[in-house]
């Protein structure tokens, strides 16, 4: 079951130290956590995992290999205090999973309250056939534009600790006016 | 049958405390970056899981479709991956920053930098 | 001239389908899988191979930061200003009802063009942030 697969990948990132592989295999966990959102009727989460987790995270935390080094050091202390507590915190909410609602229960507590009335009352009130669509943006307008202000801040903040380089070609003063032709070929 | 029920939730406290043990145990920023991620991702799985319903499709509207997967985790947890990265790439710079400041991101050579600890 | 001829080609090739792709899962997103947010990742990813196989240089001249600053900031300020159309035309703050004289209509207008805010500061601010990276660690 994939699942598994997920678990399996997980110890791994765990126990390498190469970061290279490390990287690696947390995009593979993200494409396999993509696969199982479509299992589970998410086609639009997994449309973004798969292009968020398997493309854009992968490609950032390369370009930051590239300058921090690719290897881990070895640990100094015994991991045995930190496993303890992992176990123990693990431990605790596998107890509180016992009495959690099986897996696609139609009764389960979530499917009772809000949700029926978006299925219900969403595509006549909103017309959009997609419900995902609909919350998102007009349920749950005011979630979403803090969202967005989230991303633009989070965008602003990685430009002011970064920078960004200057062009190197002389043509750096006329290009803001051209507009992008993202189609079409580059000039050769 | 008990077993096979919250086999989904098993697997996410599975990979929540891989990350987190990522997280507490390990010195290399980047790493525990990674590690984040794995217990994030861990979250999206777990919400998602819950919004599954038994013979529901995806909730878009068909035509024959009697019972649709429940939509409101999905809303959640497509902002939150998008947040995810954003905040993700926020981390990884960072860590770029500290790395040309000590020139390390190891944790312990940067305390015995600064003498804290 | 190119020292990786395949990559080039298959990225020339791929590029523009996955920035229409892109486009396409903006604008259908109320009829099928799809939204302002898939819609931006997608094509920024679009753009970040495009960068990756012709180099940093040529997609900057592609997608000029001083284009997209202001871009991902227009996202926001798009979202935000139907919520106050909406509130001028005598509904509350992001209430699409009263954006056209049917409600349904309005919500229809309303949906699109918040998620299209959505998917223009996505796209921009993951541009952004990957020229950043690329540009520290060149």
């Amino acid at each position: 079951m994939l699942l598994t697969l997920l678990a399996i990948a997980a110890v791994a990132v765990v126990r390498l130290r190469d970061l290279f592989a490390v990287v690696m295999l947390a995009g593979i966990y993200s494409l396999i956590t993509a696969a199982i959102f479509v299992v589970l009727d998410a086609a639009d989460v997994a449309f973004t995992e798969a292009a968020v987790g398997a493309g854009i995270a992968t490609v950032l935390m390369l370009a930051t290999l590239a300058l921090t080094g690719r290897w881990e050091a070895k640990p100094r202390h015994r991991p045995l205090l930190p496993l303890i507590v992992v176990t123990i915190t693990g431990a605790a909410l596998i107890w509180g999973t016992t009495d959690m609602p099986h897996f696609a229960d139609p009764a389960a507590p979530i499917h009772q309250h809000v949700a029926p009335r978006y299925i219900e009352e969403g595509p006549k009130e909103v017309g959009v056939p997609n419900m995902v669509t609909a919350i998102l943006a007009s349920y749950r307008g005011y979630d979403t534009l803090g969202e967005v202000i989230v991303i633009f801040t989070a965008g602003v903040g990685v430009l002011s600790l970064l920078g960004l380089r200057r062009r190197r070609s002389s043509a750096a003063d006329a290009s803001p006016s051209t507009p992008p032709t993202t189609s079409e070929e580059p000039p050769r | 049958m008990a077993a096979l029920g919250l086999y989904n939730y098993w697997i996410v406290i599975f990979l929540m405390m891989a990350g987190f043990y990522v997280v507490i145990a390990q010195g290399n920023l980047v790493k525990k970056i990674v590690g984040i991620n794995v217990l994030q991702t861990s979250v999206f799985l777990l919400y998602i899981s819950m919004g599954k319903v038994q013979g529901g499709t995806a909730p878009i509207v068909v035509a024959g479709a009697t019972s649709y997967s429940n939509p409101l985790p999905h809303v959640l947890i497509l902002t939150a991956i998008v947040v995810g990265i954003a905040t993700t790439a926020l981390g990884l710079a960072l860590a770029i920053r500290i790395k040309e400041a000590y020139g390390t991101v190891e944790e312990d050579e940067i305390h015995a930098q600064d003498e804290s600890l | 001239m190119s020292a990786r001829p395949v990559l080039e080609a298959i990225a020339k090739l791929l590029v523009p389908y996955i920035l229409l792709f892109g486009l396409y899962v903006q604008f259908h997103g109320d009829y099928g899988p799809g939204g302002g947010f898939q819609a931006g990742v997608i094509f920024a990813a679009g753009l970040i191979l495009y960068a990756l196989a012709f180099g940093l240089d040529k997609a900057m001249v592609v997608a000029p930061p001083a284009l997209l600053r202001p871009l991902s900031a227009l996202g926001v300020l798009l979202y935000g200003g139907v919520g106050l159309v909406a509130m001028l035309n005598g509904g509350s703050f992001l209430g699409y009802d009263h954006l056209a004289a049917d409600p349904i209509a309005g919500q229809h207008l309303g949906v699109l063009l918040v998620e299209f805010g959505v998917g223009i500061t996505v796209a921009a601010v993951m541009i952004l942030i990957f020229f950043a990276f690329v540009g520290r660690s060149e």
